[in-house]
């Protein structure tokens, strides 16, 4: 299997935080197998630490948990945890990955879960994922919620903590004999065809910038403490203390760039995430409590991503979050109260002392010398940060092929940027291996299906103990006796653990047995094992749809002290449970066809490399461009601080596009119409030739934004005012001479951007200012560069070119948004803006004024959108399904979009961004048919009265109105896309004619639960 | 005869409040055992009918539990859902029942402690309320 173009379809993603998931879920549904490789003892990483996620507030875990539990079901996806890469070995297409696999001394697949062995274990020490606020066993789940979800043993322990003592209470504990602690390393060799690094940064350690006192004094955390204490499931239940006394705090301040932005400690780099994840700690501490009072010191408020600007604006306006523009020299602790005196510098230089009860380091993201080593161990090559190094051109390779990256690897990012890379890495590997693309996966196994239509309901009901966890509280024998007394149940059994292997095997055989129809298990949630024994019915030739959960753990033996009560309950959920089933029908499973090809829209750098990693995935596409000639932006891009060649980057896609047969370019073209839904589109384009008809498969929208005009500060009146783009036209080609000494250049940034109707930050344009000032000091050092901004946006890397330009010379004002410069035309252009350092006016003499007015939407979007039935934002940016987890999808499944249509952005960013809405919507074309989810929603054409309420309500667009004759009259009624419906159930609720049901929760289902409660009597019986 | 002990259902949204009950479960936080819950994909899927439905077969209360605003996994099902609840709760008092017997509440998966808050605040509530009067009555 070596050489000769034989390529393994197989794929390490190493690192399971939600970059690594995204990656694999991706590649598992393209068709590869993938090994999923996570040092921890559970997949997750930072963001299941999080408490919420900017800018929308949402509960990270209830997001990021569906995607976790998706990796560990896929049958394409093996999850390996406490699991190290040692090395990696081949070339591209063929590696060998030596996996180093740690002991967990726990058997994932035999561990029920229960937390036996938690109670008995004698030994407690710092629980690592609470950050040391709380104390777990030592043996342990990694956080609540983990995946696996199983125990691991800690036998390492550290200098000052005792790990486990083998004491074996554990052992004797386990029902199951899930624990080995004979358990030994070993190393696992893996042979795939490609491998992505998604190993994370780790967050900075303030201990060393001793003036703060972290670790000195204890009420004084760094912001993923704060997380924790901000978490429901957290140390403090979700109750904001402070660690020194458990008292709760009032006023709190944050302090911005710990560890980033800072040669003390040798990371002259933005984290980029820190501003805007500080203002949501405010925002949801404010939530939580509203007496407390927070502060925010920084130096820039770096809110450069899409809607960041307005959050922050809201936490200013609405919740009264004070921000001030300082560093802090120290902090120091009142011995007494435990409080802490904050000492800063105002804008204006003045000092100031001010006490609060509790302060919070917002720390950045790093390589550890650990992970330095790592890296230099797997031939990674590192940058001057120490981030693994990455080319602008195509930021998501490495430099050795076959290897990718994604998240903050390469450099500190938010989630969006790390799910989109993670994406795009993907699309890499579905082109390097294409033509293995399916070879190691995993086909879904199908079972025949026994008919039961006519059948009376057979039901058998199978309770479990859970060990004790169920059974030390309900009374199982009687709520089995109870259970047989239903009408319909004709067997009923209990189990020590329902979920064992054993177990499924003596359902397959009652199924069989007693010929069951319904089975119903009564254990714990089913949002955990409900695949599981869904697998036993299907095996056992039963729909598994026949299958219905109770839920007697966590909703009742759990959560009710008295046993006695708690079985009564058990009792009524069970006969509830019965009497829906009575009405369960089988589900088929329905397909929708797919045209395995694709239309892209737009033909700008986003364009064109969606175009190309589609078609080196192996699909046909259409490119429609409006204009004459490709490239769009590129066009106007002259030069680049970042070291992309610009001119010759664009001639080398188009050279690519030409050379590539799988993509049909119509350029000068418009799509006038697409009709259809995911899988199925038909679009009409208006070409020079005349119009073509395409059919496609996915839609993906790439038609960017443009550099907003601006009328303001003289512009268009006199002609020494010019944008950003002008003066790059002029530079490009200015010669050295052209420039005079002392000829005096000043920038405005931020010019009818981020307030008012435009209330957004263009992202790149604090760096065309830098790149553009740093080019006239190269023509002429003595000439003079101002720039006049907000807050200066070089997040990330970029801050090295802010840097480069203040060592240069280049000066840097910043003025405030109620105190705008003022402009004046006679012989100079003079330029007024008050400086806060000075505290007062200054007055500049510019040759030129250059404005920085940002990116525009282009109001035409509004036409496509509502073509395609896809959302705007208020600021005409087209909005993606999800802000953190789904960047370049739509809510309507088979529409993506990348590049600066969806918000301003650099070359490199859109090239990712591209790449990882091309890996989405292979996703959906690597399968000629895709299956639609079961519990979707489905009309009785005869009960419809076509009065269209229901089309207005679906969230996915995927009701329409049809008339058709059906024996012989005409009937007009609601027909609802099965490949489209989502199957929340909103249309049923809806339907005024109670003409729309959805599978798996039918009226009639529901309303017999209903009854059958009604039926109840307290103290058990129906 | 003891205590009047209410029984309440409970429609939880699959992907928050659903979770949430696991949470305060996994988290073994007690509450009162008078809450039955049936499990729907989302709270925009409870039609007025089930909770009407409900009150009629003697529930002494209903509560709806959806994601919080904006963390609906379907996009805006649960503004739907409050929508329909507002309404709902105007008519509740031609049935001779109080507003306060039907509850709509936002629970994210990570608040198994706001969920069992809210169960017990609850059934304290209808104690408080008595028996749902819909039983005795033969008129309706």
């Amino acid at each position: 299997m070596t050489g000769n173009g034989n390529k393994i379809g197989a794929v390490a993603v190493v690192g399971g935080g939600i970059a690594g998931v995204q990656s694999a879920l991706d590649l598992a549904d393209m068709g590869f197998k993938v090994y999923l490789i996570e040092k921890t003892p559970a997949i997750g990483g930072i963001m299941a630490m999080l408490d919420k996620t900017f800018p929308t507030n949402d509960c990270s875990m209830c997001i990021l948990s569906p995607k976790l539990v998706d990796c560990s079901r896929h049958q394409n996806i093996e999850i390996m945890t406490y699991s190290e890469v040692k090395s990696i070995e081949g070339e591209a297409g063929n590696f060998s990955v030596t996996v180093h696999k740690k002991p967990r001394y726990v058997d994932i697949e035999k561990c029920t879960s229960c937390n036996d062995c938690v109670d008995v274990c004698p030994i407690s020490m710092p629980n690592e994922f609470e950050k040391g606020l709380s104390e777990r066993k030592a043996i342990y789940k990694y956080y609540p919620q983990a995946i696996p979800n199983a125990y691991v043993i800690d036998k390492e322990g550290d200098d000052e903590h005792r790990a486990c003592i083998n004491c074996m209470m554990c052992v004797k504990a386990c029902k199951v004999g899930a624990i080995d602690h004979d358990q030994v390393p070993e190393d696992i060799e893996l042979n795939v065809g490609a491998v992505i690094l998604s190993m994370g940064a780790q967050p900075f350690d303030p201990s060393v910038k001793k003036e703060l006192g972290y670790g000195r004094y204890p009420n004084v955390i760094t912001s993923m403490e704060f997380e924790r204490i901000l978490s429901a499931s957290g140390p403090y239940q979700g109750k904001i203390l402070r660690p020194g006394d458990m008292k709760e705090p009032r006023k709190i301040a944050w302090i911005q760039c710990v560890g980033s932005r800072d040669w003390q400690v040798d990371r002259e780099y933005c984290s980029s995430m820190c501003c805007m994840y500080t203002a949501k700690e405010a925002v949801i501490a404010k939530e939580h409590n509203p007496e407390i009072e927070p502060t925010i010191f920084y130096i820039d408020i770096r809110s450069f991503g899409k809607d960041f600007d307005k959050y922050v604006d809201r936490a200013k306006n609405v919740h009264g979050i004070k921000y001030v523009r300082s560093k802090i020299s120290e902090i120091l602790e009142d011995k007494g109260s435990k409080d802490l005196i904050l000492r800063y510098e105002d804008e204006a230089g003045e000092l100031h002392e001010e006490r609060f009860d509790m302060v919070v380091l917002s720390i950045g993201l790093g390589m550890t010398e650990g992970k330095k080593e790592t890296m230099q161990k797997l031939g990674v090559e590192v940058n001057d940060f120490g981030f693994a190094y990455s080319n602008q051109e195509n930021p998501v390779a490495l430099v050795k092929p076959g290897i990718f990256m994604a998240g903050s690897f390469l450099e500190p990012q938010a989630i969006p940027e790390s799910v989109m890379q993670a994406s795009a890495a993907a699309a890499q590997v579905g082109a390097l291996l294409r033509e293995a693309r399916g070879t190691l996966a995993t086909p879904r196994p199908v079972y025949k299906e026994r008919d039961i239509s006519g059948e009376e309901p057979r039901i058998g009901v199978f309770l479990c103990h859970c060990g004790t966890n169920i059974g030390g509280k309900v009374d199982i024998p009687s709520v089995v006796e109870h259970t047989k007394s239903l009408d319909n149940v004709v067997f009923a059994d209990e189990n020590i653990y329902t979920c064992s292997e054993d177990t499924q095997k003596r359902i397959v055989d009652a199924i069989k047995e007693h010929g069951l129809n319904r089975v119903i298990v009564a254990a714990c949630t089913p949002r955990t094992h409900e695949p599981l024994f869904k697998k036993s019915l299907a095996e056992a030739g039963l729909n598994p749809h026949l299958l219905e959960m109770t839920n007697i753990r966590e909703h009742c033996s759990w959560v009710h002290e008295d046993g006695e009560q708690a079985t009564w309950k058990a009792k009524e959920l069970i006969a509830m449970t019965v009497a829906k089933s009575r009405h369960l029908e089988p589900i088929p499973t329905s397909t929708v066809e797919v045209t395995q090809k694709a239309m892209v829209i737009g033909g700008g750098v986003g364009g064109m490399t969606t175009a190309l990693s589609l078609a080196g995935q192996g699909f046909d596409t259409m490119l429609v461009e409006r204009k004459e000639a490709l490239g769009g932006r590129l066009n106007d891009i002259r030069f680049t601080v970042e070291g992309i060649d610009v001119p010759k980057l664009l001639s080398n896609l188009k050279s690519k596009l030409e050379g590539e047969e799988k993509v049909t370019v119509l350029t000068g073209s418009k799509v006038t119409s697409i009709s259809g839904y995911v899988g199925n589109y038909e679009a009409k384009i208006d070409t020079p030739d005349g119009e073509v008809e395409y059919t496609h498969g996915v839609v993906v929208i790439t038609v960017g934004a443009d550099e907003h005009i601006p009328s303001s500060y003289g512009y268009g009146t006199d002609e020494r005012v010019v944008t950003q783009s002008q003066i790059e036209d002029y530079l490009a080609e200015a010669k050295p001479e052209e420039i005079a000494l002392g000829e005096t250049f000043v920038f405005i940034q931020c010019v009818e951007s981020r307030e008012g109707e435009r209330n957004y930050c263009s992202r790149v344009c604090c760096m065309g200012a830098i790149k553009n000032a740093l080019r006239i000091k190269e023509l002429n050092p003595r000439a003079e560069v101002f720039v006049l901004y907000r807050d200066l946006m070089t997040y990330g890397f970029w801050e090295r070119f802010y840097k480069q330009a203040r060592g240069l010379g280049i000066v840097f004002m910043q003025y405030d948004v109620g105190r705008k410069p003022e402009v004046e035309f006679g012989e100079k252009v003079s330029v007024k803006v008050w400086e806060p350092l000075l505290q007062e006016e200054v007055e500049l003499e510019a040759d030129h004024l250059v404005l920085s007015s940002g990116m525009a939407a282009d109001p035409n979007h509004d036409e496509l959108a509502k073509m395609l039935k896809v959302p705007l934002n208020e600021d005409g940016f087209f909005l993606e399904a999800h802000v953190k987890l789904r960047p370049v999808d739509f809510s309507t499944r088979g529409v993506f979009l990348a590049g600066c249509c969806h918000g301003p952005k650099f070359i490199g960013e859109t090239i990712y961004q591209a790449q990882a809405a091309a890996a989405r919507a292979a996703t959906l074309l690597a399968n000629p048919s895709l299956e639609a989810e079961p519990n979707i929603a489905v009309v009785d054409v005869d009960m419809c009265s076509g009065c269209k309420t229901c089309i207005s309500l679906c969230p996915y667009n995927a009701i329409v109105s049809v008339t058709e004759e059906i024996d012989g009259v005409e009937v007009t009624h609601a027909d609802i896309n099965e490949g489209l419906c989502q199957g929340c159930g909103t249309c049923v609720a809806a339907c005024p004619s109670g003409a729309i049901d959805q599978r798996g929760f039918k009226d009639d289902q529901i309303l017999a639960m209903i009854r059958a409660l009604g039926a109840c009597v307290p103290g058990g019986g129906e | 005869m003891g205590e009047f002990e209410p029984k309440i259902v409970g429609f939880l949204c699959n992907w928050c409040s659903y979770t949430g009950a696991d949470l305060a479960g996994t988290s073994r936080i007690q509450y009162p055992p008078n809450i039955r819950v049936i499990r729907v994909m989302c709270s925009s899927s409870v039609d007025p009918i089930y909770i009407v439905r409900a009150l009629m077969e003697g529930a002494d209360g209903v509560l709806i539990g959806g994601c919080h605003p904006g963390d609906c996994h379907y996009i805006n099902g649960n503004y739907k859902a409050r929508r329909r609840v507002v309404l709902l709760k105007n008519i509740l008092g031609t049935l001779g029942l109080e507003e306060e017997r039907v509850w709509i509440r936002w629970v994210s998966a990570s608040e198994g402690q706001k969920f069992a808050d809210t169960v017990t605040e609850m059934v304290d509530t209808i104690k408080k309320l008595g028996p749902n009067p819909i039983p005795t009555r033969w008129d309706i």
